[in-house]
């Protein structure tokens, strides 16, 4: 047996023009959580699609438990659990009629009991599927994919859409699968999520990975430091050298540089002459929202440009 | 498990999610009698005197309201179902899992055909009991090959069609679209005696007619011998190789975007 849960190396996939995936490589170790992050559009659920032997590759090898996805069948399936976007079950049949339904395709199922208290629906087992409320029917496709016990689970933003408790229920669930030993595929555009989550994340944004390790790894290799601070009133305008290279979010503003003292002196000296505060300064290495926030406005402005 | 005993086990949870909808359970059985109910209105149960001997007219138009049930019940209902099924994401949930395609295919094709045959039986009872249909007697195992064939393959062809239901909101539109004209030309509804002869020879491509041609033989109360009908039973078992040849090749488990 082999390290590693799923290898991936130079995976591309196109629809038509549009390259989706592009020349990606990573490789998920036995037993983590591993966290596919980015925004929507970056090519996240094709990616995942793909390992779980849903679509096609257009280049590149993919080893998932040691099988190719894409010719896989059976025994491959036993051993994996997915939970995607948009999958639904059959609304006619009970909670525990559908996991018990599940359960019978796989050779060494979890106890019924068991994925219902994972889920936390046990209450709801008798209740049918369409009664459920959104985010219990989200619960239950999470249970059905845990229902044939898998050594590797595909998350497709499994938290999309909850309220900050349900959030952390299904925070402390994923820790758990990994305390069981469970590889974890899951794919978020919270950073927060992965970074709380996953031992190892994979930065992605327009089918590329821009940066891949543990949290401490990507901030690492970022060079550069991160000044921050607030505005008192957000329509303050910014002098044109700051704003070129500031991130702004309301009043809040963040800006990278490779040279801080003297940015620092031009900051503090226009602040001095203009009355501002700049209340909450901050200088330092920047945090995993930084480096997914430079990717995400990086990525945005090659959209303006183009 | 076995691909047999996994079929098995899904066409069960078919039956159960079927039943559990009293609304479509209702419609379906209701279907047919209504049919039953407006055709006994329109032409009558009398007693029909013929060179063969005496029957009822009613034994005449219960097949055809045989071939309707069975046609509803399998081509209409299996691909509604289906497109519904594929637009909420449950096909795409069910291959993901290691329960084989084929099991899934066969167990909503038995299911349907299942529910087809237990139609016909309610129809034909009804008949019988209410509207002096003479029962068949020695033609009741050619009856049975012919409904099994027949449910069998409009249930495939009705998992074929979704080939080109692209998602749910075109289905009724594409379903109706494929098998009302059909129903028309085929002596269903209406006696095709009339019909110009192209429309006939026309109509014999599709499998309703040939369906309703061998429910027509088997119901026919002067039928001395075993009223087997292997001609039709031939272009139907082909119509049930193109379901099923279509729906291996071209199926798709999710809706086209
Ligand atoms: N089946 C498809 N056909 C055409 N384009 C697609 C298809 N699936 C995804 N895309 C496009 O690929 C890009 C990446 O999509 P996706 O993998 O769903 O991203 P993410 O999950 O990260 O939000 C999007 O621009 C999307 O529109
Ligand atoms: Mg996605």
């Amino acid at each position: 047996m082999t390290d590693f849960a799923i290898r991936v190396k130079g995976l591309s996939k196109s629809y038509g023009q549009q390259t989706v995936v592009n020349d990606i490589t990573f490789d998920v170790r036995r037993g983590e959580v591993f966290a596919l992050l980015g925004p929507n559009g970056a090519g996240k659920t094709t990616t995942v699609e793909i390992l779980e032997g849903h679509r096609k590759r257009d280049k590149g090898n993919v080893e998932v438990l040691g099988y190719d996805p894409i010719n896989a069948e059976k025994q491959f399936r036993e051993q994996i659990g997915i939970v995607l976007q948009g999958t639904g079950v059959e609304p006619q049949l009970k909670v525990g009629e559908t996991v018990e339904m599940f359960r019978g395709y796989y050779p060494d199922p979890f106890p019924l009991e068991e994925v219902l208290d994972v889920v936390g629906l046990t209450s709801e087992r008798n209740k049918l599927v369409r009664q459920l409320s959104g985010g219990q029917q989200r619960r239950l496709d999470v249970g059905v994919a845990l229902a044939g016990n898998p050594q590797l689970l595909f998350l497709d933003e499994p938290t999309t859409g909850f309220d900050p408790s349900a959030r952390r229920d299904a925070w402390d669930m994923i820790s758990n699968l990994r305390l069981m030993g469970r590889t974890v595929v899951l794919t978020t555009h919270y950073m927060d999520e992965a970074e709380h989550l996953a031992d190892h994340i994979a930065l992605m944004s327009k089918g590329s990975i821009l940066s891949y390790g543990t949290v401490a790894e990507i901030i690492a290799r970022q060079s550069g430091t991160v000044l921050g601070f607030k505005l008192e009133d957000a329509k303050t305008v910014l002098p044109k050298n700051f704003s070129d290279a500031a991130t702004i979010k309301g009043n809040k503003v963040t800006m990278r540089t490779n040279a801080p003292i003297p940015l620092l002196y031009n900051l503090t000296s226009w602040a001095l002459d203009n009355d501002q505060n700049l209340d909450d300064l901050r200088v330092e290495k920047p945090t995993l929202e930084d480096v997914y926030l430079d990717i995400v406005r990086s990525s945005t402005e090659k959209d303006a440009k183009l | 498990m076995s691909t047999v005993r996994l079929t098995i086990r899904q066409i069960k949870y078919e039956n159960k999610a079927f039943w559990r909808n009293p609304a479509a359970v209702f419609f379906t059985f209701i279907f047919p009698l209504v049919f039953l109910v407006i055709f006994n209105v329109l032409f009558g149960s009398d007693p029909l005197e013929l060179p063969e001997g005496v029957t009822h007219l009613s034994t005449f138009y219960v097949p055809g309201i045989a071939a309707l049930s069975v046609v509803s019940a399998s081509y209409t209902n299996v691909a509604m179902r289906i497109s519904f099924s594929r637009d909420q994401g449950v096909l795409k949930r069910i291959k993901g899992s290691p329960l084989p395609s084929v099991s899934f295919v066969i167990a909503r094709i038995v299911h349907s055909t299942g529910i087809s045959m237990l139609l016909v039986l309610i129809v034909v009872s009804a008949g019988i009991l209410v509207y002096n249909v003479d029962p068949p007697t020695n033609t009741i195992p050619a009856l049975i090959v012919t409904l099994l064939v027949g449910s069998a393959a409009f249930s495939a062809l009705g998992f074929a069609i979704t080939v080109i239901v692209p998602n749910v909101d075109a289905a009724p539109a594409v379903v109706n679209a494929s098998i009302l004209p059909v129903l028309f030309i085929s002596d269903v509804f209406i006696p095709m005696q009339s019909a110009p002869s192209w429309l006939t020879i026309f109509a014999q491509i599709f499998p309703v007619y040939h369906f309703s041609a061998a429910l027509q033989a088997g119901f026919n109360p002067f039928e001395t011998g075993l009223g087997f009908e292997l001609d039709h039973l031939l272009v139907m078992g082909i119509w049930l190789l193109v379901g099923i040849i279509v729906t291996v090749r071209f199926f798709s488990w999710e809706p086209r975007r």
